[in-house]
């Protein structure tokens, strides 16, 4: 019952223990913090990414926008940042070692029960929630959860507090969704 | 010599942003059917590889802090901001129920060919803009309540940052034998 297996973990070389991937993440992730004096992160580059295409769509509205605005300021380009990079990191990573371990294959996945339209439904709905909550916590799974928890904030500890209990509520909700 | 380096360009980005995707895509956290099997307790790889390198990434830094070498203040610690830390991560973690992914791991999926991840990203650029949008209301709200004089658990408990970490791996250990005797009492 613990392992649960997925229907996508079928093809090429299977998952790492998830104490050898967690103890790699955490030796990156110290390294991370030798070198740069801070964590990894992920939402910062999605941030980044809203206000720069909410300037190019609606440069006025971004203007009057108390919350993009500073971003943008006398043309500043809120992806000149390492985030960004780090971010690109992460694509080219995850794509080197789905190509390497033969786990690369193009696929439509969510509740296995759900049709792809309600699949879809589900992605964006998940999608919004995660991208509006990480700005409220100023930071996500990564950033706070992972990189905060890891210099013992006490902020990180909290987040993941409320990851877990909301997350576990959702996900017996949607059980049934799921074979 | 004394950390952090300041190694902060493209390069350095690019390069522990690599090592963080490989990891995730094969430590398995760009599958969402284990992402959000967590959320139902059918699959722990979420708590394992999360715990676990907290763990290691806070007995490193403290070990370094010890040595002398990494003072504390040079490392970044996130402000706390109970409700807001609290609220934005039970929206995350419904997010990651729902959706199947966080911000971080819908880069990893899709980077595998996953299609739906790329909708949820879709979907985290748009919830940036409706927080935008709410922006001027929630402010007073963000960054009110009690301002607490500790960022840390250690400096909130007064207590060194070892303990904390091995009462973390106490915490790692409880989890692992309560689902041993789960798998006992089911078989």
């Amino acid at each position: 019952m613990n392992t649960y297996q997925t229907s996508a973990a079928d093809h090429g070389r299977p998952d790492w223990n998830a104490y050898m991937a967690g103890g790699l993440l955490g030796l990156t992730l110290l390294a991370t913090f030798v070198a740069t004096g801070h964590g990894l992160g992920a939402s910062g580059f999605t941030t980044a990414l809203a206000a720069k295409s909410a300037v190019a769509v609606a440069p006025s509205a971004v203007a009057a926008n108390e919350y993009l605005a500073p971003m943008v300021a006398e043309g500043a380009n809120p992806l000149d940042s390492w985030i960004t990079w780090q971010v690109l990191g992460v694509a080219i990573g995850a794509l080197i070692s789905a190509t390497l371990n033969g786990r690369f294959h193009w696929r439509f996945e969510g509740p296995t029960r759900l049709t792809t339209g309600k699949r879809a439904a589900f992605a964006i709905v998940g999608g919004l929630a995660a991208g509006f909550g990480a700005r409220i916590s100023a930071g996500c799974t990564s950033g706070l959860g992972l990189s905060g928890a890891a210099t013992l904030a006490v902020a990180g500890f909290v987040f993941l507090a409320g990851f877990f209990a909301v997350g576990l509520a959702a996900g017996f909700l949607t059980k049934r969704y799921w074979k | 010599m004394n950390f952090p380096l300041d190694w902060t360009g493209p390069i350095s980005g690019l390069v522990f942003g690599g090592l963080f995707g490989y990891i995730l895509e094969r430590g398995g956290l760009g599958n969402g059917c284990r992402l959000t099997g967590q959320m139902r307790l059918q699959d722990w790889t979420v708590f394992r590889v999360m715990f676990t390198a907290i763990i290691v990434a806070a007995g490193g830094l403290w070990i370094l802090q010890a040595m002398g070498v990494m003072p504390a203040d040079a490392i970044y610690v996130p402000q706390t901001y109970l409700t807001a830390a609290l609220i934005g991560g039970a929206f995350v973690g419904f997010g990651m129920a729902v959706g199947g992914y966080c911000p971080g791991t819908s880069v990893v999926a899709f980077a595998a060919g996953r299609v739906d991840a790329l909708l949820f990203f879709f979907g985290l650029v748009a919830g940036t803009w409706m927080f935008a949008g709410a922006y001027e209301r929630l402010a007073p709200w963000l960054e009110a309540g009690p301002a607490p004089q500790w960022l840390t658990v250690s400096e909130m408990l007064n207590l060194p940052g070892w303990v904390v970490v091995l009462a973390l791996v106490g915490v790692a250990a409880t989890v692992e034998w309560v689902l041993s005797k789960q798998k006992t009492s089911a078989a």
